[in-house]
């Protein structure tokens, strides 16, 4: 239920989605005194923090939600109703209505926390959630000495054939709405006509896609939002009474649970460490360095931090800059050029593409990680030189990403590293999203598959994401780095990293090590990969095709038909949790996927709220249609484990919900079948 | 007995396949069709199978060349030898001596920056590198609000905006920087740098023309190469040779389909410091506008003149009386003179909006950090409400001009008077009579800068363009002329500036006057 505030306001106080009405109930509670803290948790359900408003009641309230979603995780076995997972409003109204009843007051004598210290944890637990339990944790590892490869389910036929069919309908519908339209409404084409001798800015054609398909589902994209995006998300309400072209604010927001942030170690906080450190030194350097690197955009910061991460990702020297897209455009321009030979996976990013075009090299791709076919292509692009001269090329660079974005896969760094010796080449690993969200210590794809990180020639990768701060860095050789620092655009030209940024992230990277908060980093660590396999065993288990390997965090849970992508998103919205839906073009055409990102300030509880709605919406919108190939089914009872007992004919897994949640924890630990 | 199975077999398939053929609906007419034409030649019959064969072949086959030219077959045994035989080039070529000089040299400030900064060494010295002409970087009330935002946003959106990255600090700060300039809409950028390179590219595309300045900066450049756009040069800041090019393009066009054609230009040059004079390419002499009579859409990149011309500094539009409605795309950065981050596309509302799908660098990179962007909003607003500041900047800028441009035998100051990026270039003459090099002269421009920073003002000078790696003496094209760079800032009094452009004349003399 949205509360009505100014969208623009920069209020502090978290706005809750609560209504304030239960508590207001309770004001005449009495206060009791003790010092011990032990037993909060218990606290919360005897008395209700005292509020002396509204405003504060609403937060108080969200405490209280906070409280009891913790009371529900300190039990090894919570009962879970899955009416309570799915609605938090619910489930809060149940915990006040259970409070009211109870005659009796409790023995226990504790002081509750004040009002502020109340929205203080609401707020702080709004953005990273406490940890459940202690059982709440994995270690993100390459277990098995032969990297699988993960298995591409595919639905029964009729979905693919509706789903062709959806678009063919889609796109008769465009075809004969611009007719008419083109006819009865000509101002609104007159955009994509010439002009008085002006050519149209979009072509009509290029424009068709997103004016006819993307324009129907514009709602679930760039929802705006206020506030932190950290295990919640406060998105701003909008409404449209023009089917999307336009959109109001209503003046309302609603807080969320964030499955569609890049908060992988759930840095974005706007308290603790990492702020405080952030606003020590807004106050000390200010917010700015006014000048790019390559002048006197450098300071102590720049330089501390690029040796923290230098040391973090195991290499002898690092860059930083202000951008992750620019970091990969301006590098490739200055290791490649003419006579050069860039080997891309199929589905890089599009700032690689970016730079690879303009690093005027020779571009080749090869099948999204497949080795054979990079094998293939190494043995012919070698053996016949550059086109036309047969020259040899003057150096080859093998780019690949450490964790694919929409894909969940991570790169086969074994297997590469075997072609890497007998070829020769040069390795470029893009870790944007696998540097703090892979591996035992969160050093990336290197530290997961226990690799030399010298065996990488270039290690890139984004400041965005798993340290919640902006920017992208450059690891390599330092003779390599030293080369760059003067030859690469991004240092010349681009502004430099700001102080606050670079504070984030070397208090972040400092986190993660353990410098400072020493366990905390780890804790994040071991949440985020018990979050994702759970996460990923749960989705299997109910029946749905999700794709990447086990221990990526990023889990892509795949629609197929067009129209499933707005109903998911729109159901997922109702049941106050955001995620992002991609289509075409960002996936292939048949494969439009619902993409969840995990992250470490998520609770296991949040998890199964997931999971709950999931499986009501899985089943609404016949989403439930994996064979089994591909994982989630029944535990093996012998004890010979693994994958190697699988060569029973896989049946499709359609757990219930309930025994997803029982069994899921244990599970998580083992091998995931 | 194995012949004979073969046989019924054989048989058996004919059979089911012509039943299978006969239940296809039409599939009698079509035999009849068959056998009645084509009774006494079977040859015949043949050679239209054969052609329709063909026809579905032609059908399928993609429409150019999928044979690779030039293709030679080799073994198994033969490419392992040459896989064998390859020796890539190292990575990265070793750095020149100059180069590693560079890298030691480079100043490291240490603490704030200001117009007094401290570097590594322990020595404070007067700052003219940064682009800190207002100072706001002292600002408290600056850091107060990018602390305010700390506490509400955290620090990074965590997305890129498509994906729950936009937040309600952005739109804001889109809302006021249109309303600074008078736009429709506005689009902000991550990147100040990557703006313009990603801006060029989503709307010019292959077969479109792009006529653009010769002296245009890096990221510029590299916008209209990824573009793919056929792009036509003129000479820097000359308006007579744009209408050239601009005739002689529209009549090359004229027979041709109609495509998108751009005028791409800069408000203050990077390069070479000078203003463009937008009136002239808006409109001639007789008020009829050139572009408009030529049917150009102009992109102006106001990187470095946002925020510093002008009255308020709304830039080369406001300074040039003319309606920022009349420039297509206005490109600025937020980070230069602002001291925030990012930067912006303002525009009409179609061109915004055809970004925010379509401009690689907003699409696929993380959002601004909200701290960045109310920044931004806070010394716009301070621009706006205090446009003395930038009267005090002139002076400045001015009072430093005065030591150097007419008293010094060695530079001249290439930048416009209202430019704070005092760009000093060595006398024409200069280098005509030392036969400088390109190496020797930048390396006489460095050897200033670091007598400059003995004597305790730390200036900069212009970077070369970088050039494409291995590229032929063809694609380097137009160069910059190696420039000293010095930076006038506000926080500074008039006679600080005054005694660092003594200093820096000094230090000209005595390198230009020394023994080699």
């Amino acid at each position: 239920m949205p509360r009505p505030t100014n969208p623009f306001a920069s209020s502090a106080s978290p706005s809750s989605s609560t209504p304030p009405l239960p508590v207001k109930n309770e004001k005449g509670s009495s206060r009791r005194q003790s010092a011990s803290k032990a037993n909060k948790i218990t606290q919360f359900f005897s008395t209700s923090p005292k509020s002396k408003n509204q405003d504060s009641s609403a937060s108080a309230t969200f405490a209280l939600l906070a409280a009891a979603q913790q009371q529900a995780l300190v039990s090894p076995s919570p009962q879970i109703s899955s009416a309570s997972l799915s609605l938090p409003t619910i489930s809060l109204s149940t915990a006040t209505a259970d409070n009211s009843t109870m005659d009796t007051p409790p023995t226990t004598l504790f002081q509750p926390p004040s009002p502020a210290e109340a929205r203080r944890i609401a707020k702080q637990h709004a953005q990273f959630g406490p940890l459940g339990h202690q059982s709440h944790r994995y270690v993100s590892k390459c277990v098995d000495d032969n990297f699988p490869e993960p298995v591409m389910d595919e639905p029964p036929y009729y979905y693919l054939l509706t789903t062709y069919i959806s678009y063919l309908i889609l796109i008769i519908f465009g075809h004969v709405r611009d007719f008419f339209g083109k006819r009865f409404r000509e101002e609104n084409y007159r955009h994509l006509k010439a002009r008085n001798g002006y050519a149209p800015l979009n072509s009509d054609f290029d424009n068709f896609y997103v004016r006819r398909l993307k324009m129907r589902i514009n709602d679930c994209f760039s929802r705006p939002v206020t506030g932190v995006p950290g295990r919640y998300i406060t998105l701003i309400d909008r409404r449209s009474d023009d089917h999307n072209l336009h959109f109001q604010l209503t003046g309302t927001t609603t807080e969320t649970l964030n499955m569609s942030s890049y908060n992988y170690l759930g840095f974005a906080q706007s308290e603790g460490p990492c702020a405080d450190a952030v606003e020590e030194v807004v106050r000390k350097y200010g917010m700015s360095t006014c000048s790019p690197r390559g002048d006197v955009g450098t300071t102590d910061l720049h330089v501390e931090v690029e040796e923290l991460i230098a040391r973090f990702v195991g290499k002898p020297s690092a860059m930083v800059f202000s951008m992750g897209f620019s970091t990969n455009a301006t590098a490739f321009p200055a290791l490649m050029g003419k006579g050069c030979l860039i080997i891309s996976d199929e589905l890089n990013h599009a700032s690689i593409r970016f730079g690879a075009r303009l690093s005027g090299a020779m571009i080749e791709m090869f099948k999204h990680n497949d080795m054979n076919d990079l094998e293939r292509l190494l043995r012919e692009v070698i053996s016949q030189g550059q086109p036309r001269t047969h020259r040899p090329w003057r150096k080859i660079l093998v780019v690949v990403e450490g964790l694919y974005s929409m894909e969940g896969t991570m790169c086969n760094l074994p297997g590469i590293l075997a072609l890497k010796k007998k070829y020769k080449f040069s390795l470029f690993v893009d870790e944007a999203h696998s540097i703090g969200a892979l591996g035992p210590n969160g050093r990336g794809v290197c530290n997961y598959f226990g690799v030399d990180p010298a065996e990488v020639d270039i290690l890139m990768g984004t400041l965005t994401k798993s340290f919640g701060a902006n920017g992208g860095y450059i690891a390599g050789d330092k003779a390599v780095i030293d080369k760059l620092r003067v030859t690469n655009a991004g240092t010349v030209y681009a502004e430099s990293p700001t102080p606050p940024v670079l504070m984030q992230i070397s208090t972040a990277l400092r986190i993660i090590t353990g410098e400072v908060a020493p366990g905390q980093g780890e804790e994040r660590l071991q949440r985020l990969a018990f979050n994702s396999r759970y996460l990923r065993l749960g989705l299997k288990r109910l029946g749905f095709i999700v794709y990447g390997h086990d221990d990526s965090p990023i889990i892509p849970l795949l629609l197929y038909n067009p129209a499933k992508m707005p109903a998911f998103s729109h159901e997922m919205l109702r049941r106050k949790i955001s995620v992002v839906v991609v289509g075409y073009p960002a996936t292939p055409l048949v494969s439009s996927r619902a993409r969840f990102c995990v992250s470490a300030a998520h609770t296991k509880d949040d998890l199964d709220r997931l999971l709950v709605a999931c499986d009501e919406i899985g089943s609404v919108l016949q989403l439930k249609f994996s064979s089994g190939v591909a994982g989630g089914a029944e535990p093996l009872s012998s004890n010979d484990g693994g994958r190697n007992g699988a060569n029973i004919a896989p049946r499709p897994p359609r757990w219930s919900l309930s025994d997803v949640l029982k069994t899921g924890v244990q599970d998580v630990k083992s091998p995931l079948r | 007995m194995d012949i004979h199975d073969a046989h019924v077999y054989l048989l058996r398939f004919l059979n089911e396949l012509s039943t299978q053929f006969q239940r296809v609906p039409g599939s009698a007419i079509f035999l009849r069709y068959v056998k009645a034409s084509y009774q006494n030649d079977p040859v015949r019959s043949a050679v239209e199978l054969f052609l329709l064969l063909f026809f579905v072949r032609y059908l399928l086959a993609p429409k150019y060349s999928t044979q690779k030219q030039n293709y030679v077959q080799l073994s198994d045994e033969e490419i392992d030898e040459l896989v064998d035989d390859w020796t890539p080039e190292p990575l990265v070529a070793p750095q020149t001596a100059f180069e590693e000089a560079e890298n030691e040299k480079h100043p490291v400030i240490v603490g704030p920056t200001g117009p007094k900064s401290k570097l590594a060494n322990g020595r404070t010295v007067m700052n003219l590198a940064s682009y800190n002409f207002y100072n706001f970087l002292a600002n408290e009330m600056l850091k107060e609000k990018a602390i305010q935002t700390l506490r509400t946003y955290g620090v990074g959106p965590c997305g890129p905006p498509g994906f729950y990255g936009t937040q309600d600090v952005h739109v804001k700060t889109e809302a006021d920087i249109a309303a600074f300039l008078g736009a429709p809409a506005c689009i902000i950028y991550a990147q100040a740098f990557s703006t313009i390179s990603s801006v060029i590219p989503a709307f010019s595309k292959r077969g479109d023309i792009i006529i653009a300045d010769k002296a245009v900066n890096y990221a510029i450049r590299k916008g209209i190469q990824i573009s793919r756009s056929a792009v036509r040069w003129y000479e820097h800041n000359d308006i007579e040779d744009l209408e050239r090019v601009l005739i002689k393009t529209t009549k090359e066009q004229a027979r041709k389909p109609l495509t998108r054609r751009f005028i791409v230009t800069e408000g203050i040059f990077e390069n070479v410091g000078d203003i463009v004079d937008l009136p002239k390419i808006v409109r001639d002499k007789f008020t009829i506008e050139l572009k408009l009579r030529y049917k150009f859409r102009l992109i102006l990149d106001e990187t470095w003149s946002f925020g510093v011309l002008g009255r308020s500094g709304r830039g080369v539009t406001e300074q040039q009386n003319v309606d920022a409605a009349e420039v297509d795309f206005l490109v600025g950065s937020l980070a230069g003179p602002l001291c925030a981050g990012g930067g912006f596309c303002a525009g009409s509302d179609e061109i915004v909006e055809h970004q925010r799908i379509s401009a690689s660098a907003y699409t696929y990179s993380a959002a601004l950090p909200a701290m960045l962007a109310t920044t931004a909003s806070e010394t716009l607003g301070m621009l706006q409400s205090n446009p003395d500041i930038l009267t005090q900047l002139r002076e400045n800028t001015k009072a430093m001009r005065a030591q150097l441009d007419p008293r010094s035998d060695w530079v001249v100051c290439a930048s416009a008077v209202e430019n704070p990026i005092m760009l000093l270039v060595l006398k024409p003459e200069v280098v005509a009579s030392r036969g400088l090099s390109a190496e020797e002269h930048d390396r006489l421009l460095q050897d200033v800068v670091d007598e400059t920073l003995a004597n305790g003002v730390l200036i900069t000078r212009t970077k070369r363009m970088p050039q494409p790696l291995h590229a032929g003496p063809k694609e380097i094209g137009w160069q910059l002329q190696p420039a000293l760079k010095v930076c006038i800032t506000t926080g500074l009094s008039r006679k600080e500036i005054e005694k660092a452009g003594i200093t820096i004349r000094h230090a000209i003399t005595r390198i230009m006057t020394r023994k080699r």
